[in-house]
């Protein structure tokens, strides 16, 4: 009878795990507890980290902030375009998300160039065009070196010149997944082709839960 | 018993006929397997692992017509790069291939596997045709 109901109470425990992690992707990143009154009471609350403010030109020679994401669930990495090793493999997988979600209103990748001096705005458009790309779904931003090297730091990735790498710039191959509150909510490795189609799966579930289905 | 036989014969049979392979079929294999490898690890982020290339960016490596055309220069591609504007599959592309460290037999090697996968069927290129090649570089 024991064991019966010591059972039961693992089955129950290994469901309600699935279906916590089926339906949620994790908010990551630094985190830090907030304590504040509200209503006569002391609340606390957790503040997550969130990609802080930009500035950068994209492919059409357009200025794009922070805010042309608001109310988007977005994906970042960084490359540049004459890149002679990870990025050709990265931006193939892309162009597999770029073609699932192209038609979705509130959703955006965003390719960040590491070396602007070389990656001008028409040397950027005409990457776009070669690698089939048009509208507004998937921006190539070019802009200041350093800020673009300080952002990929607070997208957990790391960029940065290196006379001795081909290509003369190191960079990771992430994809970072980010929500319309601006919380990275997935990393994946863009080489990977099997880390990309879960990117997407997650996309999916991302755009089910309620915070994001609201525009903001 | 009977049956048993015959399965032990015909086993027999395609063991010896696939043993059975001439010295210049052996020589293809060896060179075939080794320039996969070098394909793997030279050549296979740009041009992708079924020689696909990448849209407009990176030439696919499945234009039989091309490599037979450009046979005699492949491996001078290889060794010093390609830049300017090549038409392959009818696309016209631009981005420049870098040079290589690759050496001639490894050339050899990587030129026989492409040009006989994704489609392709262009024979052995050996080391000494590709270093014959590698001389006349223009």
């Amino acid at each position: 009878m024991k064991a019966i109901n010591l059972l039961a109470g693992l089955a129950i425990v290994i469901a309600s795990c699935q279906s916590n992690t089926k339906n949620a992707l994790p908010i990551l990143g630094n985190r830090e507890p907030v304590t504040k009154i509200v209503d006569g009471k002391t609340v606390t609350d957790t503040v997550y980290t969130t990609i802080p403010a930009f500035k950068f030109v994209n492919q059409y020679g357009d200025s794009i902030t922070e805010k042309n994401l608001n109310g988007k669930i977005y994906v970042a990495d960084f490359f540049f375009t004459s890149c002679p090793s990870i990025c050709p493999v990265m931006h193939r997988n892309m162009l597999n998300v770029y073609n699932a979600f192209k038609n979705v209103g509130d959703f955006k990748i965003i390719s960040h160039s590491i070396d602007p001096k070389y990656d001008s705005v028409p040397a950027m458009k005409k990457y776009a065009d070669k690698l089939g790309i048009s509208g507004q779904s998937w921006w190539f931003l070019q802009g200041d070196k350093d800020a673009t090297y300080k952002l990929a730091n607070s997208y957990l990735s790391s960029a940065a010149e290196d006379s001795s790498a081909p290509g003369g710039h190191v960079h990771d191959g992430w994809f970072i997944l980010i929500d319309k509150q601006k919380h990275i909510r997935g990393t994946y490795n863009g080489v990977d082709p099997v880390e990309v189609t879960k990117m997407i799966a997650d996309i999916k579930t991302l755009q089910a839960e309620p915070d994001q289905a609201v525009a903001q | 018993m009977k049956a048993l036989i015959a399965i032990f014969s015909f086993l027999a049979l395609v063991t010896a006929a696939v043993s059975c392979q001439g010295p210049q079929q052996i020589e293809f294999n060896r060179y075939y397997s080794a320039g996969a490898a070098v394909y793997q690890t030279h050549c296979q982020n740009c041009h992708g692992d079924k020689g696909q290339g990448l849209a407009e960016l990176m030439p696919p490596l499945t234009d039989s017509v091309y490599l037979k055309a450009n046979k005699g220069q492949l491996a001078c591609y290889l060794q010093k790069g390609l830049k300017g504007k090549i038409t392959v599959n009818g696309k016209t592309f631009e981005s420049q291939m870098p040079a290589s460290d690759l050496s001639p037999i490894e050339i050899a090697q990587v030129l026989t596997y492409v040009t006989n996968s994704f489609g392709n069927k262009g024979g052995l290129i050996n080391s000494d045709e590709a270093e014959k090649d590698l001389k006349s570089c223009r």
